[in-house]
């Protein structure tokens, strides 16, 4: 065993969320609005041209001019003055209701999500009843007993924001609270004041950051709504209580009314934003960038190139084994799969190729296996014989044949007649493939309704037939019964007998026992095999146990980094691997690999090596 | 003579289920086995045996109800937060799931010394031996400032082996750490465990539902059943010969990488199962 670091991947370089939201079109925009509004506000003093609470009485709704920039209020109090000094007000009363809330919903979420138990259900509690109190109703109450406070209403007004705080963190904490990290740490010793600060903290940011913003704009809106009633403090200067001036002055001068809500508007409006391009940038759920044609054009070309690189060297073909030995292979031609490449387009226009020139034939009555390790593109070559690729994949060449028809362009309307009827589908989480709010027998008997045109009760007698075909014991039972009241190898036999409800002559499974326990994999491997048996059909298997190859495959086919290496009958592949791909693979096996050994107390001094026949054959670092 | 690292005695687990005097749910119903200082002791059994929640509870992750589990003699079932800190030089875990137990927003080096700021290391101290625990997973110097989204599903499980080594300890629990990895990945990971316990002689707790895995690592192994030890014994003799039903059936349960000794195994299979129903059936009429 050599000490060979194992190669890394390029780092991301990690910037900080301030510097990308300046690369970011509204984000850099509405900071800079905010910007200037703060500072404006925080060098009211210097920059004000009057007291913003000096009445006169010769300046009463002055016009605009060189005496008053932007005129007189219906006091005589110059507008601009008034609007720098409101925005200290304004913009402190929201902050002060945002730290309110701050404080109390993430503490609160934190210990309630963190530790659960009475402070859970108490707080859950007060929350829901927080949230059912209407806002303003309770402002108005608090100023009518505590008196016209600007600071004490916003304080009030932070508390009951505070459960948009507490759900947010708490969903977030419980979400985390069990992640394997968090135990991890527990076992590292640490303590719960560390571990909420270092793991949990970190995962609660981002949402609160963003929430923050928008609790900000909805302060200052409501600030101004109460004050613009009339019910704030009339001694400090908002933008509210200018707002309410304008207004009752609307007629005499109808600017008045337009500065204070520039300046509310304006403001909302950019922390909107900023919240918006804060998600943009912390969750990065920016969409695609948009190229020119000519930089597309570039890229496809250049696609093109890479994918004939990755062509690389011709696979490994085994002849078939002579006629006779195996009947499998006397099966008239099913699929034929040939130069097939998939492809996803990313976000700069270019398109990453997964699959490349793969080819792939499969006969009536046969189980053809394909095997590969993850991203190998096994899966993704199942799913293209579906037309099933995920968001963004798309098949980019080649041809796949299946009954004279190419699959790889029928239009989406033919594609849906031949899957489910012609083509089945078994999934590797036979849980996730179940509606959970559905019975199973509803499940099954739908497509046989729609693709075998049966009546209800029809399906319902072949549904049944079917999960006692394969082997459930009472099958009426889990007809009527709900997926979460079976164990996952049931739900496989149910998954299974939907997939081969409406006699399909080619069957796709992907991985259908890995997420199953050994023993019932056992169960579930017989089952597909009398089936194939029984229907006669062609199987594409997708796996990465040679185990289940060995039971059930006549051919395989080995797939690395979306490329086809190695193809040819079961036994030459075990028994003459040709490609160091292969060879590698099957030298990875465990199977026949010697035990540990003997336990001996010199076993752990580092001297001495005893007990040596566990060398693992094929380890090549 | 040897001396017992951990000895676990008739350990029960319960959970309380949701609803009014409700029985809890039994996840182990009085499981005994002993480790010795730098021995593998495999734990196999399929889901829902209790496998992984017997490793929760020698963590202090699970509720334990009844019976004792020592570690060096000392009792550790119902130890409190400050023997647990005491603890985590001596005990470690390396999870299944090498995507979930790396905290996405650290970089390696900050999952690498969290566990020694316990121990108040000053940082020159831990820095050096961040460098030492990547040489010894055989991960590069320059993965400390990475993070863990950058490193493929083996790269992360070195990390993870690397934290549980961080502080020492003379146990680790590994918890399916190669389950979730490719086979030619797994090979070479279940070799750094070889290799990690011939140099520092530490011990493992090594559960698995593949019994090949445990097969090749355990010196002794114990088949559980229904949160039950039903086989506890020689690695060699249990994988080898195994005396239970259950582990015969398990045994005989996994396909065997060759077409022609698979086609021999699967019918072997079907016989026991026939044999096994027939003694059942006898029993039953006894």
């Amino acid at each position: 065993m050599t000490a060979t670091p194992l190669a890394l991947p390029t780092t991301a370089v990690k910037v900080s969320l301030f510097r990308r939201l300046l690369t970011h079109p509204t984000g850099v925009v509405s900071l800079l609005v905010l910007f200037l509004v703060a500072v404006a506000s925080a060098l009211a003093p210097l920059l004000a041209t009057h007291d913003p609470n000096t009445a006169s009485l010769q300046d009463v709704l002055a016009k605009a001019g060189s005496e008053h920039l932007l005129g007189a209020d219906s006091a005589g109090r110059d507008v601009l003055s008034r609007l720098l000094f409101a925005g200290q007000f304004s913009l402190a009363g929201a902050l002060l209701a945002l730290s309110v809330a701050l404080v109390i919903g993430v503490t609160a979420g934190l210990i309630a999500g963190y530790y659960g138990g009475w402070f859970d259900s108490a707080s859950s509690w007060l929350t829901g009843l927080t949230m059912a109190l209407p806002g303003m109703v309770v402002l108005l109450a608090a100023r009518a007993v505590l008196g016209p406070s600007m600071w004490l209403s916003m304080m009030i007004f932070g508390v009951l924001l505070s459960p948009a705080f507490f759900r947010l963190v708490y969903a977030s904490v419980t979400a985390v609270r069990n992640e394997l990290y968090v135990d991890a740490a527990r076992v590292s010793g640490l303590s719960d004041f560390r571990i909420i600060g270092r793991h949990i903290l970190t995962v609660v940011r981002a949402p609160v950051i963003i929430q923050s913003a928008m609790v900000l704009g909805i302060a200052i809106a409501i600030q101004a709504g109460l004050e613009f009633l009339g019910l704030g403090d009339l001694n400090i200067p908002t933008w509210g209580s200018m707002l309410n001036d304008g207004f009752i002055n609307i007629f005499k001068s109808p600017t008045l009314v337009l500065w204070p809500s520039l300046m509310i508007g304006l403001v909302c409006i950019a922390l909107t934003l900023l919240a918006n391009a804060m998600r943009d940038e912390l969750e990065r759920s920016r969409g695609p960038v948009k190229k020119s044609r000519k930089a597309a054009a570039a890229a496809a070309a250049a696609d093109a190139e890479g994918a004939a690189e990755k062509r690389g060297a011709a696979a490994v073909v085994h002849p078939d084994e002579p006629a006779g030995a195996e009947n499998s292979n006397a099966g008239e031609l099913l699929l034929e799969v040939t130069d097939l490449g998939v492809g996803y387009d990313q976000p700069d226009g270019s398109t990453t190729h997964v699959v490349n020139h793969v080819g792939l034939t499969v006969r009536r009555g046969e189980v053809h296996g394909l095997v590969g390790e993850s991203g190998s593109g096994k899966t993704q070559t199942a799913f293209s014989i579906l037309r099933l690729l995920p968001q963004g994949g798309r098949i980019t060449g080649g041809s796949i044949f299946f009954e004279g028809k190419d699959l790889a362009h029928l239009s989406e309307k033919e594609m849906t007649r031949v899957r489910g009827k012609r083509i089945a589908y078994i999934p590797q989480e036979p849980m996730s493939n179940l509606d959970g709010a559905f019975t199973i027998g509803s499940q099954l008997t739908e497509p046989m309704r729609v693709c075998l045109g049966l009546s209800k009760a029809e399906a319902r007698n072949r549904a049944l037939a079917l999960l006692a075909k394969v082997g459930i014991p009472n099958p009426e039972r889990t007809f009527n019964a709900y997926p979460h009241q079976v164990s996952g190898g049931m739900a496989q036999r149910v998954l299974i007998a939907g997939a081969v409800s409406c006699e399909p002559d080619l069957l796709i499974a992907d991985e259908p026992t890995t997420a199953l326990d050994v023993t019932v994999q056992a169960e579930v491997l017989n089952l597909l095999r009398e089936l194939q048996d029984e229907l006669n059909m062609g199987v594409i298997l997708v796996t990465h146990n040679f185990g289940v190859v060995a039971d059930l495959c006549d051919r395989v086919t080995v797939m690395q980094t979306g490329r086809v290496v190695e193809t040819g009958p079961v036994r030459a592949i075990f028994n003459n691997a040709q490609h160091p791909y292969t060879r590698q693979l099957l030298d990875a096996i465990l199977e026949d690999t010697a035990p540990r050994g003997q336990y001996t107390t010199a076993g752990h001094n580092p001297a001495e090596k005893t007990a040596e026949p566990k060398e693992l054959k094929g380890v090549t670092s | 003579m040897t001396e017992t690292l951990l000895d676990v005695k008739d350990v029960v687990v319960e959970y309380p289920l949701k609803g009014f005097r409700k029985e809890p749910f039994k996840a182990l119903k009085g499981v005994s086995l002993d480790i010795r200082p730098g021995e593998t002791v495999g734990l196999v059994g399929e889901s829902g045996s209790g496998k992984t929640t017997l490793g929760r509870a020698v963590l202090g992750l699970a509720p334990v109800t009844g019976g004792s589990i020592k570690y060096r003699g000392q009792e550790i079932s119902k130890a409190t937060r400050a023997q647990r800190k005491q603890l985590s030089h001596e005990i470690q875990v390396v999870f299944q799931d090498p995507y979930t137990s790396l905290n996405p927003s650290m970089t390696i080096e900050q999952i690498l010394t969290e566990p020694l700021t316990v121990r108040k290391v000053e940082r020159q101290a831990a820095n050096k031996r961040v460098a030492e625990l990547l040489d010894q997973v055989r991960l590069p110097h320059d993965a400390a400032h990475r993070l863990p989204r950058e490193f493929s599903g083996g790269q992360r499980q070195r990390v993870a082996i690397a934290r549980a080594l961080a502080l020492d300890p003379k146990l680790i629990v590994c918890d399916e750490p190669v389950s979730a990895l490719d086979l030619s990945t797994q090979a070479r990971v279940m070799e750094l465990f070889i290799e990690i316990q011939e140099r520092t002689g530490v011990a493992y707790l090594f559960v698995s539902h593949d019994l090949a895995v445990v097969r090749h690592l355990s010196h002794r192994v114990a088949v559980m059943y229904h949160g039950e030890i039903v086989e506890w014994g020689d690695g060699e003799q249990v994988t080898g010969a195994p005396e239970h039903p259950y582990t015969q059936r398990l045994f005989m349960a996994a396909p065997i990488p060759d077409p022609d000794r698979q086609a021999k195994h699967r019918a072997d299979r079907l016989r026991l199962l026939e044999l096994q129903r027939e003694q059942d059936v006898q029993a039953g009429a006894a």
